[in-house]
């Protein structure tokens, strides 16, 4: 087995009386797509800052490309792409003064830098806004600006942190499309997200992170299938009448959630579920019958939607 | 995929380099007001206030035998380095963590704290340098105030510029608002302007605020500027005003790389 490109073993970071990370450990595997889900201040930024070298440990150990990340920072640094969750583009100069002056920081010569941005521009789409100042894109292009300017120095390992969090449908498909590119070239990618969509389109593997720790590790479909039933009954009833109404289901399937705006009944049979739940005289203003996904996988491992 | 090596020792360039891009885009408003400014005191009190002063003999000796305007200049080339390095390392130092963020840009890349506080200090002294060229330039226009001294001045106003960058950027660093900034201006650099020995041998003043006079780093780079405009070169006292403004660049910079490294990776 090849040596793992991320390798975290017991990691920990404190800030303070306060525990970020409580111990986890992650290997990733070159060309792999990981992602960390997790709701906010689950630990997945920390953990992402760690692996992006620019936080220490508190405890255990973090190797990566086979070097100590306590010891070999910047020689680390010179080998990841980062897309931080907030951009750090510079607003007052132009798309591709932000590419190839960058590219210097990691010590490409002037000309090597921007034959790279030119490419970087294609990549990004964003050829016809080379000389548009940074201020003036909207959010999907300086996302996408964000994500070629982290490609400059021909990273092994890209790392995204929330990389389509704020940004419109349109804007999230053509970015995920990006990625997915690079995947196909070989980069190894490291993502977090709330979307459960994003997480099941991109990743081959994931880990749900709740309060510092990691609850359940797999592939997306894996996870569905260990920890949630085939399908999931959603029934919205009139408003205030949830817990009310949701007395009447108990029993059918195998197990129910009681969310503000509707009730889930997990079960196999879903339209088996929902006609019970009709004999017993619930009166739902809405049913639907779907697939479960990885938002249910979430709601019963952290016990709270993704997005709160 | 290939990879690039760090070459050790560029980071302050690259720093700067960053700096000189986005100066590109605001050159010609700074050259202006950092040239025009001094020239407006320069005619206001050298012409103004200097005719008062040199029609009375013993004012003359007090200035050291030079006139008013020749005796302001070496102080107005210093101060305008000292005003402006003293701005840059305020806003644009929060812009660098706090609104643009940029410093956490460079967080991401091979450099490190160390790079981005010497290149700021790089930066800073081709600022300062130009500033103090571009008076230093205008002096010459004048007999009065002409003399191949004030070359050697342009280095001193650098240096005292990055004397005022360095613990300024230490302090900016760990800021939390900007209102900060307005205060410093207010109660440091301005009252530093006016009591700093740029105008005046700081004698005339009572000895307490002497003291607090030579505390910062401005009176001792005036001293030795002044000693080079009008070509009476103390050297001891030189060297030693010189390491005095010295030892301020190393404390604000051994004080701005702690702090930024505490704020770039904790």
């Amino acid at each position: 087995m090849t040596e793992p490109l991320l390798d975290a073993h017991r990691l920990v970071k404190r800030f303070g009386e306060f525990t970020a990370v409580n111990g986890i450990d992650v290997q990733v595997q070159p060309g792999e797509a990981f992602g960390f889900l997790g709701p906010n201040g689950a630990g997945k930024s920390s953990t992402m800052r760690m692996i992006a070298c620019v936080s220490a440990p508190t405890e255990g150990s973090l190797r990566m490309f086979g070097l100590d990340a306590a010891t070999h920072g910047a020689a680390i640094r010179a080998r990841i792409g980062v897309v931080p969750q907030l951009d750090t583009l510079d607003t007052e100069l132009s798309v591709q003064e932000n590419l190839w002056l960058y590219g210097r920081f990691f010590d490409l010569p002037r000309a090597e830098s921007k034959r790279r941005t030119k490419e970087l521009l294609e990549f990004a789409q964003l050829s016809e806004r080379a000389d548009s100042i940074v201020d003036n894109l909207s959010g999907g292009m300086k996302r996408r600006l964000s994500i070629a300017r982290s490609l400059i120095n021909e990273p092994e390992l890209l790392l995204l942190d929330e990389p389509t969090t704020g940004l419109d449908p349109q804007a999230r498909h053509v970015l995920w499309d990006r990625l997915y590119r690079l995947k196909q070239q070989g980069v190894t990618l490291v993502l977090t997200t709330h979307y459960m969509d994003e997480a099941e389109q991109l990743c081959d593997r994931l880990v749900v992170m709740d309060q510092g720790r990691i609850v359940a590790e797999g592939s997306p479909r894996s996870l569905i299938e260990q920890y949630a039933t085939r399908e999931v009954l959603e029934l919205r009833f009139a408003a205030g009448t949830n817990d009310q109404q949701s007395a009447l289901l108990s029993g059918i399937g195998q197990r129910q959630e009681v969310l503000p705006d509707r009730v889930l009944v997990y079960a196999d049979d879903g339209e088996g579920a929902l006609v019970q739940a009709h004999d017993r005289g619930a009166r739902p203003e809405s049913a639907l019958v779907r697939r479960a996904s990885l938002e249910d996988v979430f709601l019963l491992l952290t016990g709270r939607s993704l997005v709160d | 995929m290939s990879n690039v090596t760090p070459r050790p020792f560029t980071g302050p360039l690259r720093v700067a380099e960053w700096h000189l891009l986005l100066y590109r885009r605001f050159w010609r408003m700074n050259v202006m007001s950092s040239f025009l400014q001094p020239m407006l005191y320069l005619l206001g009190l050298g012409v103004g206030v200097g005719s008062l002063v040199d029609a009375n003999t013993s004012s003359t000796d007090t200035l050291g035998g030079v006139s008013y305007v020749a005796y302001v200049a070496p102080g107005l080339l210093v101060t305008t380095a000292m005003a402006l390095c003293a701005a840059e390392s305020m806003w644009p130092v929060m812009g660098g963590l706090k609104w643009q963020r940029s410093y956490h840009g460079f967080a991401t890349t091979p450099l490190t704290a160390t790079d981005i506080v010497l290149g700021h200090g790089l930066w800073m002294a081709v600022r300062g340098g130009t500033a103090a060229a571009a008076v230093s330039v205008a002096l010459a226009l004048f007999p009065e105030t002409r003399s191949w001294g004030l070359i050697p001045t342009v280095f001193v106003a650098a240096l005292v510029g990055i004397a005022f960058a360095m613990p300024i950027m230490a302090f900016s660093i760990d800021a939390e608002m900007d209102g900060g900034f307005a205060a410093l201006q207010r109660f440091f650099i301005i009252p530093l302007f006016l009591f700093g020995g740029a105008f005046y041998p700081i004698t005339q003043l009572p000895t307490v605020v002497q003291w607090l006079a030579k505390f910062p780093p401005l009176w001792h780079g005036v001293v030795v500027a002044r000693g080079f405009t009008t070509g009476n070169v103390d050297w001891p006292g030189t060297a030693g005003h010189l390491a005095y403004v010295c030892l301020w660049i190393a404390v604000g910079t051994v004080v701005s790389v702690r702090r930024l490294r505490r704020k770039l990776y904790p």
